[in-house]
């Protein structure tokens, strides 16, 4: 009951305090909306292909899958190391609270700008840009799973990666150009199909891919499907692969998380 | 009763000594300060003692606890004032220390720690927002609110106007008081003069006095200096009979002796004698 009380605690608190970081709001919550008002004004009016689908519609599932990386992998890895330098983490370390709900508080704040980023993409991509929501309870099921195992598989990666930035400045420099990588190579902001094979194939080792295209299996028509490498949105691999990271994220994080600069 | 005990710490980096074989008692009640220079083995002291960092070698227990070992319950028991924490920012005084008032069985009001530290009327500020001395105060509020039994204060003060350092050894004077075993390392000798009942002087990773404030370094032998101006030219005779000799000027200066001092060795005098007495060795 006391460490219920601590999760709901800690949580509260830790989201409280980014609400108040302003860089914060403007350049990681905020993000994923700018990216859709610019792509969806610029392509307004283009399908996909032959199809029926506009790009609109493929860009809210790629930036759906964005803000996952974004509100847990991006985040984290950057603020993570930033905690360290400033005691944060020693504090907490020194403290006899256990050390469990301080991930517990991270993943709330992941859940927290995830929500935020997922409400206003479908808000606005549906009511500016006839972005077509799922109508099948499904369809709503199979996205609630794909954003809860995302969100485990990049948060627990990103509170590993943060054991290797020195500083929060080289957090960032460090991080950022990783994040953009993927999206570009992971069928974010270009057709996945029409990418290089190689570059697919880097892309399909690393689990934004899956993210993306399980997202594009729930807000794209079925038959667009057949347009996928696999002809198929691959429900299944997409989850073990995403499953598989979280693994590798959970062990990493248990083996180097630091709480300290050094010891 | 021995609230810390050390015995033959060892702690290396890169093969070198930061901590060569100490021996350390911490009683019940005291406050014991840790003087020494830079890169002494100070700070490698207090963070193994406080369960961060690990040793390579020697005995330590903190509060009957290897900190090595220390879990959760062990750390409801100990209040730890960071060095130079920058953290907290964004949040307020009143949300900092409500916050962590729920990680302890039996913490502080808000209020009370509060109270203790003076910040009552910064409560509702945000601490990015608070002065250097403010900061530190809410450091030591944080690192008490769980009524701790034992508390580390790893140079409080360092940065500190003389205004503010006096404010904060009030406070300190305060948790003395209410009971609570203090281990504080510090570069000032006039705050471990203010506040120690007892001071260690570690050089190199090695204890090289443990004593009183007033004895460090034979401040505590009869030998005092008595100044005089005399000829236009300050004049000084170094005397265990200190009133004979201001006597005997009295009377050659037939009343009131120009510029009379009677001074005894600082402790910050005898600090340095023994730091050089360490290094002719």
């Amino acid at each position: 009951m006391k460490y219920l009380s601590l999760c709901v605690d800690r949580s509260r608190f830790e989201i409280r305090i980014i609400l108040r970081d302003r860089n914060a709001v403007v350049f990681m919550m905020l993000l994923p909306i700018f990216l859709l008002v610019i792509f969806g004004s610029v392509f307004a009016s283009n399908k996909i292909g032959t199809t029926n689908v506009s790009f609109s519609q493929y860009i809210v599932a790629g930036l759906l899958a964005s803000g996952i990386l974004y509100s847990s992998f991006q985040q984290f890895a950057i603020a993570i190391p930033e905690e360290r330098v400033t005691g944060s983490l020693k504090r907490l370390a020194g403290s006899p609270m256990p050390t469990s709900i301080y991930f517990v508080g991270k993943f709330a704040v992941a859940m927290f700008i995830y929500t935020f980023q997922a409400i206003f993409l479908l808000g606005i991509g549906h009511f500016a840009y006839h972005v077509a929501l799922p109508v099948s309870a499904s369809l709503w099921v199979t996205f609630i799973w794909v954003s809860l195992l995302g969100l485990v598989a990049s948060s627990l990666l990103g509170i590993a990666f943060s054991s290797i930035p020195k500083n929060g400045n080289s957090a960032g420099a460090l991080t950022t150009p990783i994040v953009l990588f993927f999206q570009f190579t992971s069928g974010v902001y270009f057709i996945y199909t029409n990418l290089p094979k190689w570059m697919q194939d880097v892309a399909a080792l690393f689990p934004l891919k899956w993210m993306a295209q399980a997202m594009r299996g729930v807000f794209l028509p079925r038959e667009f499907a057949s347009a996928e490498v696999a002809r198929s949105y691959e429900f299944p691999k997409a989850a073990l692969v995403m499953a598989a990271w979280a693994l590798i994220g959970g062990l990493l994080c248990s083996r180097t998380f630091r709480w300290l600069d050094k010891g | 009763m021995s609230v810390v005990t050390v015995r033959g710490l060892v702690r290396k980096y890169d093969g070198r000594f930061a901590v060569d074989h100490l021996d350390l008692d911490v009683e019940l009640g005291e406050c014991l300060a840790m003087l020494g220079p830079n890169g002494a083995g100070k700070t490698t002291t207090v963070e193994i003692l406080e369960g961060f960092r690990r040793r390579d070698a020697g005995d330590v227990t903190v509060l009957g606890v290897d900190p090595a070992a220390g879990d959760k319950k062990w750390r409801q028991r100990i209040g730890i004032v960071l060095q130079d924490a920058s953290d907290l920012g964004e949040a307020k005084v009143e949300e900092a220390l409500r916050h962590f008032s729920h990680f302890y069985d039996n913490p502080r009001s808000v209020q009370e720690a509060a109270e203790l530290v003076g910040l009552v009327e910064q409560l509702h500020q945000k601490i990015g927002t608070l002065s250097g001395g403010q900061r530190r105060r809410l450091d030591v509020a944080l690192g008490v609110i769980g009524r701790p039994e034992l508390l580390f204060l790893d140079e409080p003060t360092t940065g500190f106007d003389p205004e503010a350092r006096h404010v904060f050894w009030g406070l300190i004077e305060r948790l003395k008081s209410e009971g609570v075993t203090i281990l504080l390392t510090t570069h000032y000798l006039e705050e471990a003069d203010a506040l120690a009942n007892r001071v260690v002087v570690i050089a190199r990773g090695r204890k090289v006095a443990d004593t009183t404030p007033e004895e460090l370094g034979g401040r505590d032998s009869d030998l005092v200096t008595v100044k005089w101006l005399e000829g236009g030219s300050s004049r000084a005779e170094l005397t265990s009979s200190p009133t004979n000799v201001v006597a005997a000027l009295s009377a050659q200066f037939g009343g009131e002796v120009p510029g009379l001092e009677v001074v005894r060795m600082s402790l910050e005098q005898a600090y340095l004698s023994l730091l050089e007495r360490q290094d002719d060795q």
